[in-house]
C-alpha cells in the first residue's frame, strides 16, 4: 500500500512513525521545507519530497498515480483540501484532510461528497469526542465505535462482590435487564471469546457490545462505579472546549468554562447559551475555588500551556475527588506525566494520528473485501469487523442458530439501517445489514469466512 | 555512542564474510588446491568471532549518524583485516602489511596489487581478491541492510555513508527495499556480464573473476597481462559493461520501471557519457602514431578511457608508453571517477558538476553581488548543505592527498609515480603511471607507505567523512 503525506508537522511526524513500521506500507512525505523533510527521512523509514503539496509536479514526483492513499496534514485547512482534489484528479487515490476551522464545520459533508474525500479529521473535534468519551465511562479501560458511532464495544475490569462475579453468561439476560452481549473475555494473559457456558470471575477484562445508549445502562445494572458525572469544570475556552461543552451539555451535563479573555467569552457565551462561563485566569487559586473546583465532580485543563494544564490538573486534583482530563499539545515526555496522578491524559495530535491510522489500517483491510470498520480488540489477540452483508451472502435470511460457525468467532451485533440488534439464535440477518464480528481468526474478507 | 549495537553489527558482519569465505573454498576444492583448509580456518573463525559478537541483542537498537559512520569505518577495516589472512597464510604474501594492502585492495575496488605474478598464485586465492572486489562495490552494509534488520530505526544512516555520491536518496520509501533493488540489478548485471564472457569463449573461472572485477570497478586480473591477451569481443564486452557499472543504479532502476524520461535527465550520466566519448576521441588521435591510425587505437582508448573513469583499472595497453596528453587526460578521468550512486570510485561526476557550477555562482556574484543565484542539478536545486558538505570533501580530499603524498616521497621515488599511486589508490582505481604503470605493481613502496596507501584506498572508497569521523575525538566524548 503506497501512501502520500503532505504536510510534515507533529501529526504527519506521528502519522509516517506508526505507519512506516508495517512492511507492506511505503510512504512518501511531500513538505514545502526542506529541512523538515530532511529530519522526516532522516528518523523514519520513508521517502521525502520537498515542494507544495497541491502542485501537481510534487505529486506526480511522490508517486500519486501508484498512491492508495493522500493524507493532507499541513497547517492550512485550504491548501489540505486543494491538495486532495488535484490528487483525487489526478491520482485516483483515497484522500483524507485535516480540516480544523469551526466556520468550516457544516460545509464538511459537502467537501466529503463533492470532493471526494473519504475522510475529514478535525483534530479539536476528535479530542473533544475522546474528552466526551473518558467523562462518560470513567471506569471503561477502551472504547471502541462501530456503524458510524451507534455501537460500542466497551472494556471494563469486573470488580470485586459484582453480580457478574461468578456468573454464567448464558444467565446474563435473565438476571439483568440489559441489551448488551460479552464479546471477549480476557483473564490473565488468556483472551476469551465465550459461549454461553463461561463463567465470568471478578478480576476479569470483559469487552461488551452494546448499543451507544445501552452502555451506560449496563453499567448502572452491574454496579460498576461509572462516575457518571453531571457537571464539569472546563479552564481554557479554546475550540477544543467549545465541541466539548457542546458534546457535555447535550448529554444534559452542567459545563462551567473559565476563559482569560473578555472577547472569547463573549463568543462562547452566545455560542453555548446554556453554560456557565466564567472571564477570569483559570490558573487563579481564588478563582478555581470560588467557581466551585471543590465540588466538581469532573476537571477538564484545556489551557493552550501544557505545563499550566498540568499544574491545574495536580491542583484539582489536592482539592477534589471528581474525573480529571488534562491536554497535552507537546507529546515529548509523556513517560514522565504518565508518572503523574492525572487519571485521563489526552494528546490531540496523537488522537488526530490515531483516528487517520486506524482508518488506513481498516481501509487497507478493506481493499476488496466487504469490511466496513476493523478495531483490534482484547489487547489485540481478537479483531472486531463490521462486514456489509450482500444479496448473495450465504449467511442472510437463515436464522443465526442454524448458521454452524467457526469455533472463537461471534455475531456481536445487527445493524439494520441504524436500527441496533443485538443478536439472539432467531434472529437473522439480512441483505443491506453491516454485521459485527468477534473472531480470534485473522484475514476475515466477508462475513462467509466466519463459516465453517 | 551505542557501542554495544556497533558490536553486534561488527559481528554480523564477520559473519557474512565468513560466508563469503565458502565460495573461494569450494573454488579449492573444485580444483584439488590444498588451500581449501586455509579458507575453512578463516570461515570458521569469522563465525566463532561473529557469534561471539553477535551474541546478545542490546536493548537499546537507535542508530545515528555517527554510529552509521563508526559502523561502516569498522566494518569496511574488520572485513580487511580478516580479508587478509589468506593472503597471509598461503604464503602468497611475505609481509602483514602487503597483506592488508592486498586485501583492502580487493574490498575497496582498487585493484592496486603488490603481486607481480599472478599466475603462481592458488586459484582459489585469486578467486577470492576477485570477490572482493564484488563484495565491496556496492557495498558490505548495504546487502546487509537488504537481509538483517541491522538497527531499531530506518538505517537510513548505514546506507548513506557507505553509499557513494554527495546526496545519496533512495529508489523506494523503504531502505530495506532500495537495497534488494540496487542488489537486484547489481547481481542481473553481472550474471549477464558472465554469461556474455562465456560466450565469448572465456572459461567460466576467467568469465567469473572478470565480471567480479568489472561489477565492483575493481580491477584485479587472474593473468599477468590483464585484460590484453583476450580476444576483440571479450575487451568490447567488458568495455560496455564497464561503462554500465559507472553509471547511477537508480538510472537503471528507473528505465525499468518505465520512467524513461526521468531516466535521461540525469545531468551526471549525461556529462559522465560524454566525457567518455570526448576522451576517446581525444586520445584516438593523439595516439594515431603509435596504432597506425585513428581507428585502430579506439578499442584500446575506449577500454583505457572506460577502465580509468569508473575507476576500474583493468589494462589491454601499456598507457604509459602513450603520449603525454593521452596520459594526462586518463590521469584527469582518474579524480573525476564515475556517478554517484554507481560502484565506482573516484571523486563522482557530481560533485565536479557541483564544484564547477559554485565557480560560475562565485563569478557571478563577484559581477553582481547582490545577485540571487542556486546551483542545480538534473533541473533540481542542489541544496546549500550538499554543496557545502562537497566543497569541504573537496579540501579534506585534497588535504589528506598532500598529505598522503609527502608520506610516500620518503621512499624517494619520482613525482609521477608517487603523484599517480596516491591517485590511483584515493580514486580506487588501481594503475598509476611510470613505476606503478598498468604492467607494474606496488611492492616496491615500503612498509610505511604501502600502509599510507591502504588507508587511502578505505578513505576513497568511503569518500572520506566515516574514516574521519572514527578518528575525530568528538565522535568519542561522552
Amino acid at each position: 500500500m503506497n501512501i502520500i503525506i503532505v504536510g510534515c508537522g507533529k501529526v504527519g511526524c506521528k502519522l509516517a512513525e506508526m505507519l512506516s513500521h508495517e512492511e507492506d506500507i511505503n510512504i512518501t512525505a511531500i513538505d514545502v521545507q526542506n529541512s523538515v523533510v530532511n529530519d522526516v527521512v532522516a528518523n523514519f523509514d520513508v521517502m521525502g519530497v520537498v515542494g507544495s503539496g497541491a502542485s501537481i509536479d510534487t505529486l506526480n514526483e511522490a508517486g500519486v498515480k501508484e498512491a492508495d492513499v493522500l493524507i493532507a496534514v499541513t497547517d492550512s485547512d485550504e491548501l489540505n483540501l486543494m491538495t486532495c482534489l488535484i490528487a483525487k484528479k489526478t491520482g485516483g487515490c483515497q484522500t483524507i484532510a485535516r480540516v480544523r476551522k469551526p466556520e468550516y464545520g457544516k460545509e464538511i459533508q459537502l467537501f466529503k461528497e463533492d470532493l471526494g474525500l473519504a475522510m475529514i479529521i478535525n483534530p479539536e473535534l476528535a479530542a473533544a469526542s475522546e474528552m466526551a468519551r473518558a467523562l462518560r465511562f470513567p471506569s471503561a479501560i477502551q472504547i471502541d465505535t462501530f456503524a458510524k458511532g451507534r455501537v460500542e464495544i466497551l472494556k471494563f475490569r469486573v470488580p470485586q462482590g459484582s453480580v457478574l462475579d461468578n456468573l454464567k453468561i448464558s444467565e446474563l439476560s435473565n438476571k439483568l435487564n440489559c441489551d448488551v452481549l460479552i464479546c471477549g473475555i480476557e483473564r490473565g494473559e488468556v483472551a476469551h471469546i465465550p459461549d454461553g457456558n463461561f463463567v465470568i470471575q471478578s478480576g476479569d477484562l470483559v469487552s461488551i457490545v452494546a448499543a451507544i445508549n445501552k452502555g451506560s445502562q449496563f453499567f448502572k445494572e452491574i454496579g460498576v462505579k461509572t462516575n457518571r458525572v453531571k457537571d464539569c469544570m472546563i479552564v481554557g475556552g479554546s475550540s477544543t472546549s467549545y465541541y466539548l461543552a457542546n458534546m457535555l451539555l447535550h448529554r444534559g451535563i452542567s459545563v462551567k468554562i473559565i476563559e482569560r479573555d473578555e472577547k472569547r467569552c463573549e463568543v462562547l457565551s452566545t455560542l453555548l447559551p446554556k453554560a456557565t462561563i466564567i472571564n477570569g485566569d483559570g490558573s487563579d487559586k481564588k478563582l478555581l475555588l470560588e467557581s466551585g473546583l471543590e465540588y466538581a465532580e469532573s476537571f477538564v485543563a484545556l489551557t493552550n500551556i501544557d505545563e499550566e494544564n498540568i499544574m491545574l490538573s495536580l491542583f484539582a486534583r489536592s482539592k477534589m475527588n471528581g474525573k480529571l482530563v488534562t491536554k497535552i499539545n507537546r507529546i515529548a515526555y509523556d513517560e514522565v506525566i504518565g508518572t503523574l496522578d492525572l487519571d485521563t491524559i489526552i494528546y490531540p495530535k496523537n488522537i488526530t494520528a490515531e483516528y487517520i491510522v486506524r482508518f488506513v489500517r481498516a481501509m487497507r483491510n478493506s481493499l476488496n473485501s466487504n469490511i466496513e470498520t476493523m478495531h483490534f480488540i482484547l489487547d489485540g489477540k481478537a479483531e472486531a469487523l463490521e462486514f456489509k452483508i450482500n444479496e448473495s451472502s450465504p449467511v442472510s435470511d437463515v436464522p443465526l442458530e442454524k448458521l454452524s460457525l467457526k469455533q472463537n468467532a461471534l455475531i456481536a451485533c445487527i445493524n439494520r439501517g441504524g436500527k441496533i440488534i443485538i443478536p439472539r439464535g432467531q434472529d437473522m440477518i439480512t441483505a443491506g445489514d453491516t454485521v459485527i464480528v468477534v473472531t480470534h481468526g485473522k484475514g476475515y474478507n466477508d462475513i462467509s469466512d466466519i463459516l465453517e | 555512542m551505542n557501542l554495544k549495537l556497533i558490536r553486534r553489527t561488527l559481528g554480523i558482519v564477520l559473519l557474512f564474510e565468513a560466508a563469503c569465505f565458502c565460495l573461494p573454498l569450494i573454488c579449492a576444492f573444485l580444483y584439488h588446491e590444498s588451500e581449501w583448509s586455509i579458507f575453512a580456518g578463516c570461515a570458521l573463525l569469522c563465525l566463532a568471532l561473529g557469534f561471539v559478537l553477535k551474541w546478545n541483542t542490546p536493548k537499546d537498537m537507535g542508530m545515528y549518524s555517527r554510529e552509521g559512520f563508526v559502523i561502516v569505518a569498522l566494518s569496511w577495516i574488520t572485513i580487511s583485516l580478516f580479508g587478509a589472512i589468506p593472503f597471509m597464510l598461503t604464503g602468497a604474501c611475505k609481509s602483514f602489511f602487503d597483506a592488508f594492502f592486498e586485501s583492502a585492495s580487493g574490498f575497496t575496488t582498487t585493484g592496486a596489487s603488490i603481486f607481480s605474478d599472478v599466475e603462481v598464485l592458488p586459484k582459489s586465492l585469486l578467486f577470492w581478491r576477485s570477490f572482493t572486489h564484488w563484495v565491496g562495490g556496492m557495498g558490505v552494509l548495504v546487502l546487509l541492510v537488504a537481509v538483517f534488520p541491522l538497527s531499531g530505526g530506518s538505517n537510513l544512516f548505514l546506507v548513506k555513508a557507505e553509499s557513494t555520491g554527495p546526496a545519496v536518496g533512495k529508489l523506494v520509501p523503504k531502505v530495506r527495499k532500495t537495497a534488494k533493488i540496487l542488489y537486484t540489478l547489481y547481481i542481473a548485471l553481472t550474471t549477464a556480464e558472465i554469461i556474455l564472457l562465456l560466450c565469448g569463449g572465456m572459461n567460466l573461472f576467467e568469465s567469473l573473476t572478470a565480471a567480479f572485477g568489472t561489477a565492483g570497478t575493481g580491477g584485479f586480473s587472474v593473468t599477468n597481462s590483464g585484460m590484453a591477451g583476450y580476444s576483440s569481443y571479450i575487451q568490447i564486452v567488458v568495455t560496455v559493461f564497464m561503462i554500465l557499472f559507472g553509471i547511477d543504479f537508480s538510472v537503471f532502476y528507473l528505465i525499468i520501471i518505465g520512467k524513461i524520461s526521468h531516466a535521461f535527465r540525469s545531468e551526471e550520466v549525461k556529462t559522465y557519457l560524454g566525457l567518455i566519448v570526448a576522451a576517446i576521441v581525444v586520445i584516438c588521435f593523439n595516439c594515431r602514431g603509435i596504432y597506425g591510425s585513428f581507428i585502430g587505437g579506439l578499442k584500446d582508448s575506449a577500454f583505457q578511457v572506460a577502465a580509468i573513469i569508473t575507476t576500474t583499472g583493468y589494462s589491454t595497453a601499456n598507457f604509459d608508453a602513450w603520449p603525454e596528453l593521452s596520459k594526462t587526460i586518463l590521469v584527469i578521468l582518474m579524480f573525476v571517477g564515475a556517478c554517484a550512486g554507481s560502484t565506482g570510485g573516484g571523486m563522482k561526476v557530481s560533485r565536479i558538476l557541483i564544484l564547477l557550477k559554485s565557480i560560475k555562482k562565485e563569478c557571478k556574484i563577484a559581477a553582481h553581488p547582490k545577485t540571487v543565484h542556486k546551483i542545480k542539478l538534473s533541473g533540481r536545486m542542489v541544496e546549500h548543505e550538499t554543496v557545502r558538505a562537497v566543497n569541504v570533501y573537496f579540501i579534506a580530499y585534497v588535504s589528506i592527498f598532500a598529505l598522503s603524498l609527502l608520506i610516500i616521497s620518503l621512499d624517494n621515488f619520482d613525482f609521477t609515480t608517487n603523484f599517480t599511486a596516491v591517485a590511483s589508490v584515493m580514486n580506487n582505481i588501481g594503475p598509476g603511471l611510470a613505476k606503478v604503470g598498468p604492467l607494474e605493481n606496488f611492492s616496491l613502496y615500503s612498509p610505511l607507505s604501502t600502509c599510507v596507501l591502504t588507508v587511502d584506498m578505505l578513505i576513497g572508497r568511503l569518500e572520506v567523512f566515516p574514516i574521519l569521523v572514527l578518528l575525530s575525538p568528538y565522535t568519542w566524548k561522552k
